[in-house]
């Protein structure tokens, strides 16, 4: 009972406030809102008996990641919307950018659909026949270290030569 | 239902106990400090000066509470309550004592800590990494430069100085095989040899220097304080601040010690472990090792005079992190080689 009544508090807060993170007109509220969005999404792993998961999204997330974006949006000197020129009434006369964005959003949402739809997991997680042990930090170590070394060690390489790219842009730009 | 209640007694006495160490810690910085420059310190209020922390927050209370015309109100007034909370909600996780029926009052014993999580170690790091949020929001909202400029340097200090901090704790999970802070505390009980007590420290050394270093760096603490250098930045990210919200600014700042102090003495010193006291009353040996470690930060604090802040990075990134990199993999070297 308890536990139900939380977890619909938790996901009417994470979608509340993820709603809220486009809603806003400054960014530096759209990021905190996000932190708090991230919290409550926390919140529900806890609910689905994986501590470790909720804390590893704290930490990375909402401890790491979003502090790295609050400083960008601090040092932009006067955080307002970039309202742009564009049509507003004519959604197709939008310019390249907004266009290409639109698409990838809708490719993410078909790739996230395909997923779901997919997994066996989920119809797991939902029926309740998911144990939870599959949230220890062992299985997610096994898992992530072994079954999916290749993947791992591809993503870390690719970070990798994103840093290097960052370094050797932001070299450039002084040296000018 | 006795439990229950038990449960809220303790987390009231852990809330309490926090309170008064910023009381507390405000009266020990000044009478430690005023003893190392060769002064008397506070002696007019109360024997010893003992009340003037009550003086102090008397005079802050009734203080005016400013906000200058330019600052986001929002945030300007959520960024001393986000500090607070994040302060307090780190040293939940946090055991200090074991398990006790309170002298035969309860049934089943309970622990003395407010929530035995099982990921403790990294809840800890978590809430406390939160606390960069009260910081940057409160030198933001204040349209400042020189708050800026404080919560600026604070971030790019606390992200530099967590990698090394966690790196640190990362050597104990391997020794202790567990992310509970109870259980790497049960880990500790007993002596070698009858004499050494099995703290980890002893097994840890070089972690141990690391995370203390770092917990300095984390809590924006002299010779690392540089979020609020005063000779370069009048007072950091709470220059706008005045009367209760910079009051609940400083006691942050006490409470993120203690808790540092307390993983320090969970983790490396043995928690409430000791020789010549009962178990049950553990927790006396938990607040003498709290105690001496947060007299050291004091002491630490007048000593040595502040670094430069490139000097603070070059240390953080070149120095302490490749160090505790090194640590880890030496520590997880050994623990492959005694256990098989």
């Amino acid at each position: 009972m308890g536990e139900t009544l939380l977890f619909y508090v938790f996901s009417a807060a994470a979608i509340g406030t993820s709603a809220m993170v486009i809603g806003q007109r400054n960014p530096m509220y759209s990021v905190l809102l996000l932190v708090a969005s991230f919290g409550m999404m926390s919140g529900l792993y806890v609910l689905l008996d994986a501590p470790f998961i909720a804390v590893t999204q704290i930490v990375v997330y909402a401890g790491a990641l979003m502090v790295l974006f609050l400083f960008v949006v601090m040092l932009l000197n006067r955080p307002s919307e970039d309202d742009g020129d564009w049509d507003v009434a004519h959604p197709l006369k939008r310019p390249g950018m907004a266009r290409f964005g639109a698409g990838l959003a809708t490719l993410l949402v078909v790739q996230l659909a395909w997923a779901l739809i997919r997994t066996t997991r989920l119809q797991d997680a939902v029926n309740g026949t998911s144990d939870g042990s599959s949230a220890s930090v062992r299985t997610i170590g096994r898992v992530l270290f072994q079954d999916y070394t290749f993947a791992f060690e591809a993503t870390s390489v690719l970070i990798l030569v994103a840093l290097v790219g960052g370094v050797y842009l932001a070299n450039r730009e002084e040296s000018r | 239902m006795l439990v229950v209640i038990a449960q809220i007694v303790i987390i009231l006495i852990a809330f309490v106990m926090l309170l008064n160490v910023a009381a507390i810690m405000v009266w020990v910085e000044r009478k430690v400090c005023a003893l190392i420059q060769q002064r008397d310190g506070p002696n007019r209020v109360g024997p010893y000066g003992l009340l003037q922390p009550l003086a102090d927050i008397i005079k802050l209370i009734m203080k005016e509470e400013l906000r200058p015309k330019s600052a986001d109100a929002i945030l300007f007034t959520l960024a001393p309550i986000i500090s607070a909370v994040a302060a307090f909600a780190a040293f939940a996780p946090v055991p200090f004592g074991a398990q006790t029926t309170l002298f035969g009052l309860l049934d089943r014993p309970v622990g003395l800590q407010v929530a035995d999580v099982n990921v403790g170690m990294l809840l800890v790091f978590a809430i406390a990494s939160m606390g960069v949020y009260g910081i940057v929001l409160a030198g933001w909202a204040s349209n400042n430069k020189y708050s800026l400029l404080g919560a600026l340097r604070s971030s790019a200090q606390m992200i530099s100085y967590e990698l090394s901090y966690g790196t640190a704790l990362a050597g104990v999970v391997l020794i202790a095989g567990s992310l509970s802070l109870r259980e790497v505390v049960d880990g500790q009980a007993g002596a070698w040899f009858g004499v050494l007590p099995k703290w980890y420290l002893f097994l840890q050394p070089v972690g141990f220097v690391i995370f203390m270093i770092a917990g300095i760096a984390e809590t924006n603490r002299a010779p690392f304080d540089f979020p609020e250098a005063e000779q370069e930045l009048v007072a950091g990210y709470f220059t706008e601040y005045s009367s209760m919200r910079f009051a609940i600014f400083y006691m942050a700042e006490y409470i993120n010690m203690a808790t540092v102090s307390a993983m320090a003495t969970t983790l490396f010193l043995g928690g409430w472990h000791g020789p010549f006291i009962p178990a049950e009353y553990g927790w006396i040996w938990f607040l003498i090792k709290v105690s001496f470690l947060l007299f050291f930060y004091v002491w630490v604090r007048w000593t040595l005079p502040r670094y430069r802040y490139d000097q603070l990075m070059q240390f953080g990134w070149k120095w302490l992190l490749p160090l505790s990199v090194i640590n880890l993999l030496v520590t997880a070297a050994g623990v492959l080689y005694i256990n098989g």
